[in-house]
């Protein structure tokens, strides 16, 4: 493994700082290429890059603790208004 | 990065909205007051100020809905300006200074092994079949989002809850994709720590020691 004995290397600091970008696939090839040569060889990274991802999936499946009171009829009526104006306004003049 | 299902419904809905199509007002009004409400609540922290916050940008979009020109970029629109009214209200409060998160202390602690480097984490690799640990995480996450900075929950709402690419993040925060790439992988290092965290105490789960 290329860390040494009882601490990450600089390669692990280094890759460390790009994982998001590694998970999002937004790196460019070269350095997806050098990341996964760094991770055939280096256990702590890969276990590392695993919560990360969990957390990324925890993250996108993110539920709402609360949700809004119910809206007002009369907000609701003067939201609808400035729709119909807006659709007035609009190059194509739609209405509702 | 190809949109979701549920972002094609929404970009579907948006152009109904603009077309004046029958029902799309009532389906538009319900969905996006939702995620504003959502945005205001992550970012302001209080939900009467969020409903506040929420309302005020519903106002805008409809204000606005002449000005949009591609019902397709209908998500990074309507975040911008439910950001601009979290902006407005934020100068109405006591201002609260950002904080900057290093990548120092998102950093795993190292231990060691047998000789060897290990890092000090939880067990990980049986989130997927425990129900019951997953429902407890989203709890955890939901704190651990909520606590923090706000320069950073912005991001990860954006990225990773309503699933904004990084150029439609950056064009709604006014920063540059690198901004954008950087404080998400902060923001999400700080949230896997909390986890982590928590699934060491909770479980008795302390570092697995994996040497090498």
């Amino acid at each position: 493994m290329p860390a040494g004995p009882h601490r990450p290397s600089e390669e692990c600091r280094r890759i460390f700082a790009l994982l998001s970008e590694y998970l999002d696939a937004e790196l460019p090839l070269e350095t997806c290429d050098e990341i996964e040569a760094h991770l055939s060889d280096c256990p702590p990274c890969v276990e590392f890059l695993e919560s990360l991802r969990r957390t990324v999936e925890l993250c996108r499946s993110f539920e709402p603790g609360e949700m809004p009171g119910p809206l007002s009829e009369e907000v609701r009526a003067e939201l609808r208004q400035l729709y119909e104006k807006a659709l007035r306004g609009r190059p194509s003049g739609g209405a509702p | 990065m190809p949109a979701t299902d549920a972002q094609q419904q929404e970009i579907e809905l948006a152009r109904r909205l603009v077309a004046g199509e029958p029902g799309a007002f009532e389906r538009f009004v319900e969905l996006f007051r939702n995620k504003l409400f959502q945005y205001s609540l992550l970012v302001c922290g209080h939900h009467e100020d969020a409903e506040e916050v929420a309302q005020d940008a519903l106002f805008k979009v409809f204000e606005k809905l002449d000005q949009l020109r591609e019902p397709e970029r209908i998500r990074p629109w309507v975040f911008r300006i439910a950001r601009n009214a979290c902006l407005m209200k934020r100068r109405k409060s006591v201002f609260a200074p950002e904080r900057e998160l290093s990548l120092e202390e998102l950093m795993p602690q190292a231990g060691e092994d047998g000789g060897q480097w290990k890092l000090e984490i939880a067990d990980w690799s049986s989130l997927p079949e425990d129900q019951a640990l997953r429902a407890e995480l989203q709890r955890v996450v939901r704190e651990a989002i909520q606590a923090l900075p706000e320069i950073y929950k912005t991001v990860l709402l954006l990225r990773d809850i309503e699933g904004l690419s990084t150029a439609e993040t950056a064009e709604v925060l006014g920063v540059s994709e690198e901004v954008v790439k950087t404080r998400l992988h902060r923001a999400r290092l700080a949230v896997r720590q909390k986890l982590d965290s928590y699934l060491r105490s909770s479980r008795g789960n302390s570092s697995r020691g994996k040497a090498n």
